[in-house]
């Protein structure tokens, strides 16, 4: 193998393509080649190192130099600074928001610090297209461990002692599953990893896919190995193009080794595995619907039991779980169920990938260990809200979650306390919101949602979930009437009851919380006819305070109607029939002068 | 539909290689939604005209096709523009005012969500994250991702698809 004193990784995940980091990618190339220093430093792309929001990032080792918002007019200078004269670059490290630090390695600024990463452990760290790099860390060790010293039932007992459960939602214990599958009669199994990922907001599986391929390959293999199963299917949303990409070259390669197909690894055991895209339908994610896509039919959710352990795909014993799931097996079987089961809590054992947006400081991707509280992860990783605003609430388990208030901010992450809250765990979206979001607004997005993606099959969800968006609509254009918050509890509480799949008996959840935690929000529009939060468009309107305005034009130029006015440096003001409600104006007034009453 | 099939002068061509692609899958079970992910990667969408040939192909009726098309957002069933505009109205976007850049392309375009201009030059739809929430709001344009888009950024955008 060739030696290299330097490596430069640089981000290929979505969020880092989107900021360009492929021209940085080529740039590096192309001033390596220029400088003659081809044989001296590589460069590698990698996958989503969770701070996308600063992307373009690269990192150069040996030192683990992290360097971000790159720019490929910056890399002439980090060749020849950081590589060449071996200097470096302080105006493109990380600079800590609270202390106003530089920081030059990634391990150590705070979104860093406080995370675990096993499920990511490779992400951000090797070439994802390169099967040697994912070998070299271990990769496909716990396969060769399994088929060469573990009966199928140890691998269980293993799983089943580390306390894993399911990350894809309901949080099942995985080794309970495992054992299901394999007890369950029958000749012909199959292994189906959930790559659906469709809650709006949400990208961790996404980015194992991307970024570590092979440890979902391994993973699934490991699996088949345990339940009896020579076959294995990735769902995958037709979506993620590059996660589609990544893992056709991951199985490619994993067939040319040997680690997929007939006799792997001399052992006698046979695995291989498919590729099926999802085509964007949100309750494909759920088991039964997803087994039934991938027969090739329309995606509905069919009643459980029989769950498909014992008959899934094509009729037969089918285990089925998250990709993130997935990606925590070969460090288990590695380490040991004791290491696993010592991070955590008492019934949440391990990490939990989350993907933190909305208003926040530092959003992206993180993995801690369960039982880390709310408040530490927005503030402490997350870096605290934008703007000098005020946090009202984080939500977590998307369309099937709820809003978390600021008063519960000290509880610990873990599968229950998060239910008992109103929320749920969920596939990990941790979306936080400031004052200037409206939670009847939140609902009623969650809840056009929902009635958009229900698959239409039973009434309740079909039907009930339109009657709450429609009386949500109602309030939040001010026409809310007395008894219409009984009225959505009621509704609530009988499609949670009767509705046949997960979405439809979740559906309610982003109401209910709400309403649990901002009762004031919905009277405040309903009596009062009022947004608190400033949001609703029909309840408002935009005003210019005169003594404030600069008359500096700035809003004239961003209106898209033209409904501003006035002469230069004196007081403008809105025509209010002719305004939008687009909130251009109000966003752009570097003096505050634009207000929404 | 009628009209808009006529306005896609290279029909008959990608009609060819849609039954090209069905040789391989004839006579298959379960390849239902492959086929029809192939078929639409040649059309770009799926007229009738694709329907009639998968259901022939792999022996299903036309209606179980047609359901299946329906049920799944991904498939399209008119003809989209040559730059596709998906704005992403996931959560992490929404909290953000995605649905202000939405209301902007749509008053900027003179059309609504999942319609297509006259002139088949735009069409606008509304996705649900794309995994690049770091920079929300997001907005695609066939394969250029925008982010941090703001409603008065539009007009500029728009401009770089003259
Ligand atoms: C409406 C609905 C959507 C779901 N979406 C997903 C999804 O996107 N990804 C996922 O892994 N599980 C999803 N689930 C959960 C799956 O049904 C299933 O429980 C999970 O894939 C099992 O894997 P696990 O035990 O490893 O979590 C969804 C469930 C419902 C009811
Ligand atoms: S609850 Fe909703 S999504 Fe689930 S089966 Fe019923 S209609 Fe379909
Ligand atoms: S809110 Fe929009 S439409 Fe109304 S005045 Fe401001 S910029 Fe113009
Ligand atoms: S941007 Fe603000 S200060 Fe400037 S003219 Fe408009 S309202 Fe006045
Ligand atoms: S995509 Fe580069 S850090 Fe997430
Ligand atoms: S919510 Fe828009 S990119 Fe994720």
């Amino acid at each position: 193998m060739e030696f290299y004193r330097a490596h430069i990784l640089v981000c290929r995940g979505t969020g880092c393509t989107a900021s360009g980091s492929e021209q940085v990618f080529e740039a590096f190339e192309k001033e390596i080649e220029k400088q003659g220093l081809s044989k001296e430093v590589k460069v590698l792309l990698t996958g989503c190192l969770g701070l996308c929001e600063l992307g373009p990032n690269i990192i150069i080792y040996p030192e683990g130099t992290y360097y971000c918002k790159v720019k490929a007019e910056d890399v002439p200078e980090i060749v020849e600074e950081h590589l060449v004269k071996g200097r470096i670059v302080e105006r493109l490290l990380y600079k800590e928001r609270t202390t106003e630090e530089r920081m030059r390695a990634l391990t150590d600024i705070n979104f860093y610090k406080r995370q675990k990463r096993i499920a990511l452990r490779n992400c951000g760290l090797i070439n994802p297209e390169v099967i040697e790099e994912y070998i070299a860390n271990d990769g496909y060790r716990a396969l060769a461990k399994v088929l060469t010293e573990m009966t199928p039932q140890q691998v269980i007992d293993e799983i089943t002692k580390s306390g894993l459960r399911g990350r894809g939602g309901g949080g099942f214990p995985t080794g309970r599953k495992w054992q299901f599958a394999k007890d369950a009669p029958g000749d012909i199994k199959y292994v189906v990893c959930n790559g659906d990922e469709g809650d709006p907001g949400a990208f961790m599986d996404r980015s194992i896919l991307e970024g570590d391929p092979h440890t979902v390959l391994e993973a699934m293999a490991i699996a088949g190995y345990a339940i009896g199963a020579k076959e294995g299917y990735i769902y995958v949303r037709a979506e993620y193009p590059l996660a589609v990409k990544r893992l056709e070259i991951a199985i490619e390669q994993a067939r040319e080794r040997g680690l997929l197909g007939k006799n792997i690894l001399g052992t006698g055991f046979d695995f291989d595995i498919f590729l099926r895209l999802g085509s964007g339908a949100f309750v494909c994610g759920e088991e039964t619907a997803l087994l039934a896509s991938i027969e090739g039919r329309r995606g509905e959710p069919r009643p459980r039991p029989p769950f498909p352990a014992v008959a899934g795909l094509w009729g037969k014993p089918t285990l089925i779980n998250n990709v993130e799931t997935f990606a925590n097996i070969p460090p288990i079987i590695l380490n040991g169920a004791e290491w696993f089961a010592s991070i955590g809590t008492e019934r949440s054992k391990g990490t939990k990938v989350f993907a933190i947006g909305g208003k926040i400081n530092n959003t992206g991707l993180v993995e801690i260990p369960m039982g880390t509280t709310l408040r530490e992860v927005i503030y402490e990783i997350g870096g605290g809200i934008p703007n000098g605003k005020q946090f009202k609430a984080v939500q977590t388990g998307g369309p099937s979650g709820g809003c978390i208030p600021a008063s519960l901010l000290d509880m610990p992450i873990e599968f229950d306390t998060l239910t008992q809250a109103g929320s749920m765990m969920g596939s990990g979206g941790m979306i936080v919101m400031d004052e200037d979001t409206c939670m009847v607004d939140i609902a009623k997005f969650f809840l056009t949602f929902t009635q958009d993606e229900s698959c239409g099959k039973c009434p309740p969800c079909r039907i009930g979930t339109k009657r709450m968006l429609e009386i949500l609509e109602r309030i939040t254009n001010g026409e809310g009437r007395e008894g219409d918050i009984e009225l959505l509890e009621t509704l609530a509480k009988s499609i949670k009851a009767s509705a046949l799949c997960g979405l439809g008996q979740t559906a309610p959840n982003p109401v209910l919380s709400t309403l649990r935690y901002f009762r004031d929000e919905y009277e405040a529009h309903i009596k009062e006819k009022r947004c608190p939060a400033g949001a609703c468009k029909a309840l408002i309107t935009y005003e210019i305070i005169a003594d404030k305005c600069k008359g500096c034009g700035l809003c004239v130029k961003v209106c898209p109607v033209s409904a501003i006015t006035g002469e230069r440096r004196q007081p403008h003001a809105i025509n209010k029939e002719k305004c939008l409600k687009c909130n251009s104006c109000f966003e752009r007034c570097p003096f505050g002068a634009i207000v929404k009453k | 539909m009628g009209l808009a099939v006529k306005k896609d002068p290279g029909l008959e061509e990608k009609l060819k290689k849609v039954d090209e692609m069905l040789e391989k899958y004839k006579g298959k079970k379960g390849v239902l939604l492959q086929v029809l992910q192939e078929a639409q990667s040649i059309v770009g969408y799926l007229p009738i005209e694709v329907q009639k040939r998968v259901a022939e192909a792999l022996n299903v009726t036309l209606s179980e096709v047609y359901s299946t098309v329906t049920f799944y957002s991904f498939f399209n069933l008119k003809p989209k523009g040559k730059y596709q505009i998906r704005s992403c109205i996931g959560t992490a976007c929404y909290v953000k005012g995605a649905d202000k850049v939405l209301a902007r392309l749509e008053q900027e375009l003179g059309i609504k969500v999942g319609d297509t201009t006259d002139d088949l030059k735009f069409s606008l739809d509304a996705c649900r994250c794309v995994g690049a929430c770091g920079l929300a709001p997001v907005l695609i344009i066939n394969d250029d991702v925008y982010g941090r888009v703001t409603p008065d950024k539009v007009p500029e955008i728009l401009k770089n698809y003259e």
